[in-house]
């Protein structure tokens, strides 16, 4: 096994892990921020009764969400090339909720083309697409709390059970994720929508903002309170001084994100409330870096040879501002509200 | 390691992995038929073009969902089922694996959006540009991912500290031995898979006396293909055999049913292999043959299955059937295209109809001889997953047999529904036809949004809602159909904007 401790290793073998940990941190923060509100809108989709309403909800996400999905699969993959261990540990200490979240996948990916090629007789692919996004997040936030509750390593292999991953702590991380990305998802179609559409998700994204703070509340007390050194990291000083800005940063984003959905500054309220993922995402790594596998192994200990983290990340330096661009490039594309009655087409 | 869990775990993969190749694979044919298309209506102008631009991009957005949906859970299985894999040849195979995300998946997913949707938000010229790039993407997607695949055929470029693979030359992992063959033998087999369906759906209309224009181009597509790259595979095929016998000379022995090296080979046409009592019953074959095909030569020699110890053995029959339906498949594949290129010749590709016919039911022809191809080479890799470096029992998670008979399960079942009616769907779409532009939008029908394979509405509609002018086919043909749907450019642009709120 590698050293343990960073004063061991020496230049490229200390950095490269930490520069590639970023980069899928970064691939984590987007598939949050982007598939959390298309599968928010689906999460959302029995809020809306009427056909024309879900072909609206449904239209503003279609030209996206295979894009958002992908950064999922840079996820995954970034980390079995840059942290081989990490990812034959995690993979299989968390079987049952990923394999159950890539079938949900499934069913609400395929349901954005068959729903439509099946009209008029296209209900079980509502069905489909709303169950689907709910079981998604819900699996999501399953696996972020079984990896945060810590995961048992044996020598170089996963060595708990079955459902190591199942406790009240994961299924409140479960319930949170759903009620967040419902939350970013109604913000997202109180931008992107009007008429009736606008107004369901802007009276759902009140309840559903006071819901998803008192999550990030909950999480923030139980962490803490429950592993110790959480409570080390933020709690010792002058660590308290340096985290500050984080707490300081969520209330400042969730009263504009509150004025944002009140008033009418739609964009204010979206912006803001990715903002709080972003923010609430940031706090995690601060609980958990310098772990890839808490408590077993840090990302030095599950680092890929230096060579293979060197080859891949010169590719992701140029790539994944390229990725960016044009991903910002079809974003612009499609900018706007969509009327009630028009699709993309 | 539990022999049940592997064998399970086993079963899941091939099941995962042959279902997901059927997509990607018409997916690289489809979006590279899409994008020539539209290059074709932009250089020409004519509707019958962009008609059937419109028409296959329904039908390969629905593959491509399917496609994009079931390749997620197998870069997610390497670590479920195979962490000791993930562990062993991670630093090798997983970079190609990252650089196949970054350089296809995020670019065919994100320009599919423009593709799909842009039909009105873009110009032209960018929205043939983001078909060809989507095209481009599935073809780079093809790059990598073979790579890693040759690479775990025949490794290069590594070696091997405390049982873990390291890389040392990245041109020699990704270009190693086998990948040029593979590569160039896959793609044509996308391409050809392609050609085949495009062709059957051509015949199919024209043997119903439907879409005479839109069908004859896709006979007269289809046709030149299939003439073209038949032949060419047969070629790449046999170059690929024999750097298979450089390099893995168990598999040939195993696809020949070639037990005993005791002289010039025969060629075994038929047999049932017996591995017990290692050799062939029932056999057909004829003599010489085998050395001619796999040295060249009349005289030639190779290794038999015996020359090699038994746990070193891939498994005979699967490999031997498997092989002989992919050729019979090719060979099949090469006289349709032939032979429809003679008819052509004689002006009767349209007319003759035992043609039709037979090309109409033979869409699934390039589907099957892929999956048996795949069969072949995996199979043949047997008993190793990475060839020389890990053995397939090594590579196991530590799950039980009871988690991953769950998992499969589910996966079968999930599969076998979804993919089933998704299949339904492309083939009732393809029966519909293209029909585009032809249909009127009946009047005061409230206007439902519309989706992608949802066509005859957002057709007509489409096209009102640009003047005249601007209007994108060119106006001697679907401009002027779309006008007389709508009374003039005025009024459309009005119902448009009184379009009934729901």
């Amino acid at each position: 096994m590698t050293p343990t401790t960073p004063a061991d290793l020496a230049g490229a073998a200390y950095w490269l892990p930490i520069v590639m940990a970023g980069v899928i941190g970064l691939a984590v923060a987007m598939y949050i921020v982007l598939d959390g509100f298309d599968l928010g809108v689906g999460i959302l989709f029995p809020w809306f009764p009427q056909e024309a309403q879900r072909d609206q909800t449904m239209n503003s996400v279609a030209p996206f969400w295979d894009g958002n999905e992908t950064w999922l699969v840079l996820g995954g993959t970034g980390l079995l090339v840059a942290f081989p261990l990490a990812y034959a540990v995690i993979m299989p200490a968390l079987y049952v909720p990923l394999i159950t979240m890539l079938l949900a996948l499934v069913f609400r990916g395929v349901a954005f083309e068959f729903r439509w090629v099946a009209k008029p007789s296209h209900r079980p692919w509502d069905v489909a697409f709303a169950a689907g996004s709910t079981v998604a997040a819900f699996c999501q936030g399953l696996m972020l709390g079984g990896l945060l509750g810590g995961i048992r390593v044996d020598g170089d292999h996963f060595g708990g059970a079955v459902f190591d991953w199942l406790s009240p702590f994961s299924l409140m991380c479960g319930l949170g994720l759903v009620v967040g990305y419902a939350f970013l998802g109604a913000c997202w179609l109180v931008m992107k929508t009007s008429g009736g559409v606008e107004q369901i998700a802007r009276s759902v994204a009140r309840p559903l903002f006071v819901a998803f703070l008192a999550f990030i509340l909950l999480v923030s007390v139980w962490t803490p309170l429950a592993f110790q050194r959480i409570a080390t990291r933020w709690f010792s000083l002058p660590n308290l001084f340096y985290l500050s800005p984080v707490p300081l940063l969520t209330i400042a984003l969730a009263v504009l994100c509150w004025r944002g959905i009140r008033g009418k500054q739609p964009t204010t309220a979206f912006y803001s409330a990715v903002g709080l993922f972003v923010v609430a995402f940031i706090g995690l790594v601060i609980s958990t870096m310098p772990y890839l596998v808490p408590p077993a192994l840090t990302v030095w200990q599950a680092a890929a040879a230096p060579k293979a983290q060197a080859f891949i990340l010169a590719g992701m330096s140029v790539l994944i501002p390229v990725i960016l661009g044009y991903t910002v490039f079809v974003y612009h594309t499609f900018r706007g509200k969509i009327r009630p009655g028009e699709g993309y087409h | 390691m539990d022999p049940n869990a592997l064998l399970l775990a086993r079963l899941q993969f091939a099941f995962t992995i042959s279902f997901h190749i059927i997509f990607p694979a018409f997916s690289i044919g489809l979006s590279a038929y899409v994008a020539t298309l539209l290059v074709l209506w932009k250089r020409t102008g004519r509707a019958d073009f962009h008609r059937l631009a419109r028409f296959w991009t329904k039908i390969f957005a629905v593959s491509f969902a399917m496609g994009v949906v079931s390749g997620i859970p197998l870069s997610y299985q390497f670590g479920t089922n195979w962490a000791h894999f993930s562990a062993v040849v991670g630093n090798v195979i997983g970079p190609l694996i990252g650089y196949e995300v970054l350089t296809a998946f995020f670019l065919e997913a994100t320009f599919l959006g423009v593709m799909l949707f842009g039909w009105q938000r873009v110009s032209p010229g960018l929205h043939v540009t983001s078909a060809i790039l989507v095209a481009l993407g599935t073809a780079i997607s093809g790059f990598w991912i073979l790579a890693a695949n040759s690479w775990m055929h025949t490794p290069d470029g590594y070696q091997l500290q405390g049982g873990i693979a390291y890389p040392v030359s990245w041109l020699r992992v990704i270009f190693n031995p086998s990948f040029p063959y593979r590569f160039a033998h896959m793609m044509t087999a996308a391409y050809l898979t392609t050609s085949v369906v495009v062709l059957a759906a051509g015949a199919r209309y024209l043997s119903r006396g439907e879409f005479e224009s839109e069908g004859r181009i896709m006979m007269r597509m289809g046709v030149g293909m299939l003439a073209i790259l038949g032949p060419l595979q047969l070629v790449l095929g046999d170059q690929h055999g024999l750097n298979t016998l450089q390099h893995q000379p168990a598999k040939i022995a195993a696809i020949e049913a070639h037990w005993d090296d005791d002289g010039p080979a025969d060629l075994v046409l038929f047999a049932l292999p017996d591995e017990a009592a290692e050799r062939n019953r029932a056999e057909i074959a004829i003599p010489h043959l085998g050395s001619l095909v796999l040295t060249h030569s009349w005289d030639g020699r190779f290794a038999g299955i015996k020359d090699f110890p038994r746990d070193q053995r891939p498994p005979v029959t699967s490999i031997f059937f498997a092989f002989r339906l992919m050729v019979a498949i090719g060979l099949a594949l090469i006289a349709i295209g032939l032979i429809g290129v003679f008819l052509w010749w004689r002006g009767k590709l349209f007319t003759t109809r035992w043609y039709l016919n037979s090309v109409a039911r033979a869409w699934w022809l390039g589907f099957v001889a892929i999956l048996a191809g795949w069969l072949t080479t995996e199979s043949g890799r047997q008993p190793y997953v990475a060839y020389g470096i890990l053995r397939t029992e090594q590579a196991l998670s530590p799950v039980s047999a009871a988690t991953v008979a769950t998992s499969l399960t589910l996966f079968v079942l999930v599969y076998c529904v979804l993919f089933s009616i998704g299949i339904y769907y492309i083939q009732r779409l393809i029966w519909r036809g293209p029909k585009g532009e032809a249909v009127a939008l009946p009047e005061g029908l409230p206007n439902r949004p519309l989706s992608v394979a949802d066509a005859p509405t957002r057709e007509s509609r489409g096209q009102t809602a640009k003047p005249p002018g601007q209007a994108q086919p060119s106006p001697n043909g679907t401009a002027t159909q779309a006008v007389s749907a709508a009374p003039a450019p005025a009024s459309a642009a009005k119902s448009n904007i009184e379009e009934p709120r729901q």
